[in-house]
Parts: C-alpha cells; sequence; structure tokens
C-alpha cells in the first residue's frame, strides 16, 4: 500500500469535516410560497374590483372646456366670438399671417398632398425636409440638422439618444416639461441645480469630481451633460451662457441646449441666445429648438456637429418611429427662414416692442412681472399668493376675462399639478 | 405545449384554401431561434391555421407563420458570423489607420472628454447596417401615392456619403408608403379643403390646446372622429407617437399593472416606461398567455406587498406592422370582462384598412366599440395627415382634456391637417354624398386577398393574418436584405426591407403595404417583378405552395361574411 502524501490527507480530513457540518447545519427554508386552491384563487378573482380607469373630473375644472378660436390667430384673435388683440400665442415674429409663408405651403400642397404617410426610413423623406435639414444647419452655421414632426417631442427624444442608465445630467430646476419627460425617458441620475445659479451648479459639478476621483473606472464610462434653456419658458430670464461654456471645459460635461424660445428672438440675425452672448457653436453640443414659436410652423430640430447629430438618425424615438413632418409644413418654415435671413430689422423691432411693453407693465398693483426686459413672453404673477393654487387661478381667470371683456387676451400659463417636479406659482402669460 | 392548445380549443375547425392535402392545424409559432434550430426538420410543418373557439369568431381567422427552414437558418447565422468576423477586420484596419476613416469624429478640443458613444454600441451600424444603407431613407419628390418619384443618389465610398445627381427616378411603384386607402394625392376634394384652410387660418399655431390653441376646426374634427368610430367623444393630438408617450402616463400610474404584447410599439412601450406602472409582457397574440398573467396578477397582487391591483391595462395593437398579424380581439374582450381589466387599442395600422366600413379591427370583427375602454389610433396611415386621436366615453376624454401632457404643453394641430382628417373622414363615411370611400375600403380588402394569395402561390413565406393589407415576406439572410431592395429598385418598384435590430436576428424581411390606390394592373407587375427577383435570389422558401386554383378568387370568401 502506498502511503499518500501528507497534503491529500489533510485536504481529505477537510473535505469530510465539511460533509458532516452541512449534513447536521440547519436546512435553509425559502419563504413559504402558500400554495392556494383553484377555489380560493377563483374567489379571489371574483372579489377584486379595480379603481374606476379614469377618476372623476369636476365640471368646474378650468380646464375642461376650452376657449374656441374662429377664424385665424394672429395679431387680432376672435376667442368665443369676440374679437381680442392678442397677447396670448407665441407668435413672436408675427409670421403666422404671412402671406408668403402661405403661398409656399400652398404649393407644396399642390404638389405633395397633405401626409408623408411613413417614417423617415420608409419613403417619408421627401426633398423639402432634406432642403429645410441643410438650411437650418447653414443659418445656424453647424454640420448638420435633424428635423422632428411635433416640437414636445426634439428634446424628449434627443436626451435619451445619448443619456443612458448611469449617466449625470445635470439640469436647472426650472426646465421645462418636455425636458423633464426626456429625462424621465434615459433613465440617467439626474442631479438639479437651483435656476441660473452657477454656484450651486459648481458644487455639483465638485462633489461629481470627487466621487469620480474615487472610482476613476467608472468615471470613465459616465457621461454627463448640462441641460439648459435659452430663454426659459417658466421663467422668462436667459441661462448665463459664457458662464456655462467655462465650467463645461473645467469640468468636462457636455452642454444641451433647448432654444424654444429665444430661436428666431435672440441675437443679431436671430440665431439665438449663442449670438446674444458672442458664444462660438461650436461649444455647444447640441442645440434643439421648436419651430413652433417665431417660426410659426410646427415641428423642431436639433442642430449640431454631425458626429453628434447623426446618431439620433438611428436612435432618435421620435424620428425613427414616427411619420414625418408634413412637406407643406417644412415647406412653410423654409420660408420664414428666408423671411428671418433677409430681414434681421424684424429682431430689433421685436426687442424695442419687447422692452416698451415690460416698461409699461411695470407699477400695476398687485401684480409682479417675471422676466427679463427682452424676453417676448412675459409672466404677470400674483405679489401676495394667498397660499391657495386653486383660490390663486380663480383670481388669474377673473384678470383674463375682465381682459377679454376689454378685447385683449391673455391666458392663464397651465401646467399639470400633479407631474411637475418644481411647480411655478400661478401666472398669466403674456 | 402543442397537447395545451389541442384541449383548449375542442372545436376547431379544419379550413383550407381548396387545398387538398390534410393539413394539421397546429399553431406554430417560432419566435426564438433555438427554437427553430432544434425543432426537427420535417416536411409538412403547419401552416394555415383557424381557430373558432366557442363561437367567438364570426368569420374564418386565418393566419400563417411558417417555420423557419433549418438549412436556411444556419445559414443566416453562418452569414452574419461572416458579416461580424469582416467587421472585426475593418476595424481593425481602421485603427492601425490603414484604411481611410469616414466616421465623423470628436472636436480635437474635446478629445479628453468621456467618449459619446460606446464602440461597441455602434458596431452593427458601422459594419453591417453601412453596407446596405441605401435601401433606407430615400428621398422622394412627388406625392407618396401609388406611384412616386424618387432622387437617384449614388454613392462612391460604399454608402457612406450620398450625392443626388439630380435625375429623378419617375413611377415607381410604391410598395412601402402607408397609404392603405389612397388619400395621400395632392388633387381631389380633400386636398381642395386643405388648401382653402391653409390660406385663411394659415399654417402654424404657436399655442397649446389648452390656451389658445383650440380651434372651431378642432371641435368639429373631434365630433366627427366620435361618430365615426361610434363612441361619445374623441380628442385629437398632433402626432401619433406621442399620442401614446403622453397618455398611457396620464391613465395609469404607479401601483397599476400593464400587460402588453411583445411585438408593441416603440411609442407604447415609451408610454408604459414613462408611467411608472409595472409592465408584464406576453406572448404575441396568445391569449393563454395573457389570461395566464391576469390571473396571476390578480390572486398575487402586487409584488412583495401583495396589495391588489389598483388597475389592469392591457395593450395590444389592431395590426402589428412588422408581422402583419391582426389582435384576436374577440378572446381579449372576453377575456378583460371577465377579469375586469381596462383594454388600451392602438389601431395605428388598422382604422380605415379593416372592416367592411373601414371602421377599424372593431369593425372587422364585428364587436361593440363600448367594449374597448380606450380605442387609439393615428391619422398619418389611412387618413393621408398626420397625428393621432383617442376616443372613448366622455369621462375619459373630459380627464385627457385636462390630464394630457399634450394638451397642456404641446401646441395643437395646424389647420390644413385637420382640414385633411374632416374630408377624409367624410369621404370613407359617405357623408360627402359620394361612394368613394366604400369603394376604397372593397378595393383594399380585394388588393390584400389577390396579393397575399399570389405570393403564396408563387411559393415565398409570407406572414401574417389573411385580411392584413400589411404583408411580410421572409428574406432572411443578410446578404439578401441588401440584394432584394436594390433589385427591385433596378425593376422600378420601390419596396421596404427590414432588417435586426426592428426583428429577430435571423428573421428579416421585406415588408409591402397595399393600397386602394394600387390597379390590378400595378400589382401584376409588381408581383411578376417579385417573382423574377424571388427566382434569382432563391427567395422562394415555402414547402407548402399551393397550385393555382382556378376558381375565381374571392367566391368563397364572401360566402363567409355576414350579410
Amino acid at each position: 500500500m502506498e502511503t499518500a502524501p501528507a497534503y491529500h490527507l489533510i485536504l481529505e480530513g477537510i473535505l469530510i469535516l465539511w460533509i458532516i457540518r452541512l449534513l447536521f447545519s440547519k436546512t435553509y427554508k425559502l419563504p413559504e410560497t402558500y400554495k392556494l386552491t383553484e377555489k380560493e384563487k377563483e374567489d379571489l378573482i371574483e372579489e377584486w374590483q379595480p379603481e374606476p380607469l379614469v377618476p372623476p373630473v369636476s365640471k368646474e375644472h378650468p380646464a375642461i372646456t376650452y376657449d374656441v378660436v374662429t377664424g385665424p390667430p394672429s395679431h387680432k384673435i376672435i376667442i368665443n366670438g369676440k374679437e381680442c388683440v392678442n397677447f396670448a400665442s407665441f407668435n413672436f415674429l408675427g409670421l403666422l399671417d404671412n402671406e408668403r409663408v402661405k403661398e409656399k405651403a400652398l404649393a407644396s400642397l399642390k404638389k405633395y398632398g397633405v401626409g408623408t404617410c411613413g417614417p423617415r426610413g420608409f419613403y417619408g423623406t421627401f426633398d423639402v425636409h432634406l432642403e429645410l435639414e441643410s438650411r437650418l444647419a447653414a443659418f445656424m452655421k453647424t454640420e448638420e440638422a435633424i428635423i422632428y414632426s411635433y416640437g414636445f417631442a426634439t428634446i424628449a427624444s434627443a436626451i435619451p439618444a445619448y443619456s443612458k442608465r448611469g449617466d449625470i445630467i445635470f439640469v436647472d430646476e426650472a426646465a421645462c416639461f418636455s425636458i423633464q419627460k426626456g429625462l424621465q425617458a434615459s433613465r440617467s441620475f439626474i442631479k438639479y441645480f437651483k435656476h441660473n445659479d452657477m454656484e450651486d451648479l459648481e458644487r455639483l459639478l465638485k462633489e461629481q469630481e470627487l466621487e469620480d476621483q474615487k472610482n476613476p473606472r467608472k468615471a470613465r464610462v459616465t457621461r454627463k451633460f448640462i441641460v439648459v434653456e435659452g430663454l426659459y419658458m417658466n421663467t422668462s430670464d436667459v441661462c448665463p451662457l459664457p458662464d456655462l461654456v467655462k465650467l463645461k471645459y473645467k469640468y468636462k460635461v457636455r452642454i444641451f441646449l433647448e432654444e424654444s424660445l429665444s430661436f428666431g428672438v435672440l441675437g443679431e440675425h436671430g440665431k439665438g441666445v449663442t449670438e446674444h452672448f458672442g458664444v462660438n457653436m461650436d461649444d455647444i453640443d447640441l442645440i434643439s429648438a421648436n419651430m413652433e414659436n417665431a417660426v410659426a410652423s410646427i415641428g423642431g430640430f436639433c442642430c449640431g456637429r454631425s458626429f453628434v447629430i447623426d446618431h439620433q438618425r438611428l436612435s432618435g424615438q421620435g424620428y425613427c418611429f414616427s411619420a414625418s413632418l408634413p412637406p407643406m409644413l417644412a415647406a412653410a418654415a423654409i420660408e420664414a427662414l428666408n423671411i428671418m435671413e433677409e430681414d434681421p430689422d424684424i429682431f430689433t423691432v421685436l426687442r424695442k416692442k419687447c422692452e416698451h411693453v415690460y416698461s409699461a407693465l411695470q407699477g400695476i398693483p398687485s401684480l409682479k412681472v417675471v422676466g427679463v426686459s427682452f424676453a417676448p413672453a412675459l409672466h404677470l404673477q400674483l405679489e401676495r399668493g394667498s397660499g391657495s393654487r386653486v383660490t390663486d387661478l380663480q383670481r388669474l381667470r377673473s384678470v383674463v376675462d375682465y381682459c377679454l371683456d376689454r378685447n385683449v387676451a391673455l391666458t392663464v400659463a397651465r401646467y399639470l399639478e400633479k407631474e411637475e417636479r418644481f411647480l411655478p406659482p400661478p401666472r398669466l402669460q403674456a | 405545449m402543442d397537447a395545451l392548445l389541442v384541449q383548449l380549443m375542442p372545436q376547431q375547425v379544419i379550413l383550407s384554401n381548396n387545398c387538398t392535402n390534410n393539413i394539421q392545424t397546429r399553431i406554430h409559432k417560432h419566435r426564438s431561434q433555438t427554437e427553430a434550430l432544434l425543432r426537427p426538420f420535417h416536411g409538412a410543418s403547419s401552416v394555415v391555421t383557424s381557430s373558432n373557439h366557442g363561437g367567438f369568431y364570426n368569420r374564418p381567422f386565418l393566419e400563417s407563420y411558417e417555420e423557419t427552414p433549418m438549412l436556411v437558418a444556419v445559414l443566416t447565422y453562418m452569414g452574419y458570423g461572416v458579416l461580424t468576423v469582416f467587421g472585426y477586420l475593418r476595424d481593425f484596419l481602421r485603427h492601425w489607420k490603414i484604411e481611410k476613416c469616414h466616421i465623423a469624429r470628436e472636436r480635437e478640443e474635446q478629445k479628453d472628454f468621456v467618449p459619446l458613444y460606446q464602440d461597441f454600441e455602434n458596431f452593427y451600424t458601422r459594419n453591417l447596417y453601412m453596407r446596405i444603407r441605401d435601401n433606407w431613407n430615400r428621398p422622394i419628390c412627388s406625392v407618396p401615392g401609388a406611384k412616386m418619384d424618387l432622387m437617384e443618389r449614388v454613392s462612391h465610398d460604399y454608402n457612406w456619403t450620398f450625392e443626388h445627381t439630380g435625375r429623378v427616378v419617375k413611377d415607381v411603384i410604391n410598395l412601402g408608403s402607408y397609404n392603405y386607402l389612397g388619400f395621400a394625392e395632392n388633387t381631389g376634394v380633400c386636398a381642395d379643403a386643405a388648401a382653402e384652410v391653409a390660406m385663411t387660418y394659415g399654417v402654424g399655431l404657436a399655442s397649446t390646446r389648452q390656451e389658445i390653441g383650440n380651434l372651431d376646426k378642432h371641435e368639429e374634427m373631434e365630433k366627427l372622429v366620435a361618430e365615426f368610430l361610434g363612441v361619445e367623444s374623441a380628442m385629437v393630438f398632433g402626432m401619433g407617437f406621442a399620442t401614446n408617450s403622453m397618455n398611457i402616463p396620464a391613465l395609469s400610474g404607479k401601483g397599476c399593472l400593464i400587460l402588453s404584447d411583445e411585438l408593441n410599439h416603440a411609442s407604447l412601450v415609451l408610454g408604459a416606461r414613462l408611467s411608472c406602472s409595472t409592465v408584464r409582457v406576453f406572448k404575441h397574440n396568445n391569449m393563454q398567455s395573457l389570461e395566464k398573467l391576469l390571473r396571476e396578477a390578480i390572486v398575487h397582487g402586487q409584488p412583495r406587498t401583495h396589495r391588489p391591483w389598483k388597475k389592469i391595462l392591457i395593450v395590444v395593437e389592431g395590426i402589428y406592422s412588422m408581422e402583419g398579424s391582426i389582435v384576436r380581439l374577440p378572446e381579449i374582450v372576453a377575456l378583460k370582462k371577465r377579469y375586469r381589466a381596462y383594454l388600451y387599442l392602438d389601431e395605428a395600422h388598422s382604422i380605415g384598412a379593416l372592416g367592411r366600413r373601414g371602421r377599424g379591427v372593431v369593425d372587422y370583427f364585428g364587436l361593440d366599440p363600448g367594449d374597448v375602454d380606450v380605442l387609439m389610433g393615428t391619422f398619418t396611415k389611412s387618413f393621408g395627415a398626420a397625428g393621432g386621436y383617442i376616443a372613448g366615453r366622455k369621462e375619459l376624454i373630459d380627464f385627457l382634456r385636462s390630464n394630457s401632457h399634450s394638451a397642456v404643453y404641446a401646441t395643437s394641430m395646424s389647420p390644413p391637417v385637420v382640414e385633411q382628417i374632416i374630408t377624409s373622414m367624410k369621404c370613407i363615411m359617405g357623408e360627402d354624398g359620394t361612394t368613394i370611400g366604400s369603394d376604397r375600403v372593397r378595393q383594399l380588402e380585394e388588393n390584400t386577398v389577390y396579393f397575399r394569395k399570389k405570393l403564396r402561390e408563387m411559393g415565398f413565406i409570407i406572414y401574417g393574418n389573411n385580411d392584413s393589407p400589411v404583408v411580410p415576406m421572409m428574406l432572411y439572410m443578410p446578404a439578401k436584405i441588401g440584394a432584394f431592395g436594390r433589385e427591385m429598385l433596378k425593376r422600378n418598384i420601390g419596396v421596404v426591407v427590414v432588417g435586426f435590430p426592428a426583428t429577430p436576428i435571423i428573421e428579416s424581411r421585406a415588408r409591402f403595404c397595399i393600397s386602394a390606390a394600387h390597379s390590378k394592373d400595378m400589382l401584376d407587375r409588381a408581383l411578376s417583378a417579385i417573382g423574377e427577383v424571388g427566382d434569382l435570389l432563391q427567395l422562394k422558401y415555402s414547402r407548402h405552395r399551393q397550385p393555382a386554383s382556378s376558381a375565381r378568387p374571392f367566391d368563397h370568401l364572401y360566402e363567409d361574411i355576414d350579410g
């Protein structure tokens, strides 16, 4: 008989001891998944009562009955049968009623019909779309632009195309609802900084830097973005873009700029907040805007370098899985761009009018003007809120009705109360 | 699984289309690739399935999903393997600068930022998609009707960049646009009405529905939509995709359960995700799977806490655009009533395209529209416009008017588009005094049946229900995707080909969308071209070639439809 080497015996001894331990230790029982009998299951099914599909809405809810507009919405608008001066649409350059735009749209309708009957990938790309994209890119002096058929969906599809689970996004608190939906769809970490407060943002960025140093491997693959708006819809002021660009290079984060209200409004030639501040366009990674305000068409676009924009052509959900913009509306947008390029004076006119209205609205008792002086959309807020949102809204609604009686159209700014993250106080929008 | 199904369907009725062989009526679904490989190769794998579950259906429900032949599956995998190897080789060459790199690059100043895209994410795009990219995004410069004009494009660097030569390829037969009833036209009543409205109302609106963007035209349109569908009221939104993604979150929230079909559209998936409800997926069109999930959900309640669910929402589509299948609506309605769930039906492709009066899948099955809780659809496909709607009870619509994201934050629909919808809907309903609408509905039905029958006779594998105007034809191999698209274009026919990731990786297909505007002559021309290309590329995989019947094609069908 051979003698086994010592380590063999020791190993086998340990194994035997282990087996004995396993045999005698308490068994780990999984939590009892109770088995129900068929009859019990049937009873449960019979008893279950779901909630009604929708909760009942009271008849006095202000949003059930809409004000009905008859006739074209331009500077004078007929609401509920009364003709009023229109202070409520976002028709900043007055292009809603422009004859040239309408002629071009009509010509396009005669050539292409109304709808496109397909998404961009499947015979839904028309030559007008390609033309509009190249015109927008040329206007904004970027490499490429991409068009969406719905303004809300533009930024809400753009953000999730780049930022995925695990990435970090720094957002201003006053971001509009479509940005919030984009953030929610992207499943990234969201960090809010106080509105227009660069110190707060820098504090958050510094914290993130410390985190990164602790875990450099993870930091190498975590993308970071800052999402800001040029002219905020909720507060009507501008973001401090030069400071943001400085922070971008210092902390290596990318900037996404949402210019729905400032495109066609700010800047010498209407190119938006980058022109207003004189910031180089290449410093901003992505500019997104909708064409429903100044450009008076429908839809939205994103522009930037090809490296960034081309990715959306395959992964922007609102682009790939949705029908393209009707060619008539694209033609209207091209004509609006033509008008904007030919006549840069309209921007100065607009700015003068904004300043005029702003100074005229100062000093109204118990109503405070919120916004910068050159913003075309202002908010009028109650100086002293009564504490209850409902009564505030009612008071504002009575103000609106009073104005309507005197043929001036204003509107109460609408928000979805339960969904907004930081709910702005009730106000009027002009 | 087969035994279980046979057990649950005691009254199977064997229907056949003039076929004299004994066809077994088993439902074969070959979703997973492994299933396809492991199943032994046998000659008479099932094709036609019909079910008459306890009298739910008052007309034959015929759909077929023929199994992938084993040889084809193996060759397809090999094809992808070869492409992957070459992909790695090209990446290697590009990395070492041996090959010129066409890909757009990051800015110099931002080179030390975290990279925006992971290299591997784009592997498929760079190496496989780029090779056959000329089959997609083809620009057109005319009405997307039955015939269209394509702009000619050439690429000198293997599809990295395209140049337009300036020439126009005229009169290409359009089998790709979703133009089911042929309303994509630039002449005629609809176009004239839309033109008039464009001149009076303008094109844009610059305001949301709740503020000042609600025109009288919108109200008229909503009443018309409600009347068309046979429900109490309706609400309209500017974009079909956004209709789903913005309203499902309003209808269901935390503590609710959404049961959605495996193959639901991206908008439904996004809406379900944004709603923060629990989402469970059931097998495509499989009622046993759905019932099992329903029972489990009600009996066990929410996960971990076992509280009862607040509500259960079943989300299905009318016609699934990648499969061509029609939802089994009568069975789902029965299930929904039994288990007190709510039904959300997305009729994006089926509104206008199915049913004797063109009212969609509810009309096709002869059901009561009040049974479906939320009817959703889009105007892009059958009405030649853009946008989406939701219809149902008055309480539902009132709730959505005040709580939908779109009503509060998104601009309302453009007036000429609204007018197009109003005119085309009136036309389909017959309220404009002509029979154009009902003629077109009938023409579409005839075209569909004819086209599908001929393709099946030629020996191609076609998926889906016999009555659906969406006809997917299987290609399987990656090389054939590109080849099919290009060969058809050479013969002046524009088709749509789809591959991964819209379909499972070995089941790439070409998808034809039949339109009422296609004349029989156009269909015949298309069919002969498809037959030619099919022989050239060896696409006739089907093992159940049915002999061309000499009887007139529509006789037996019209016997079964209720008078």
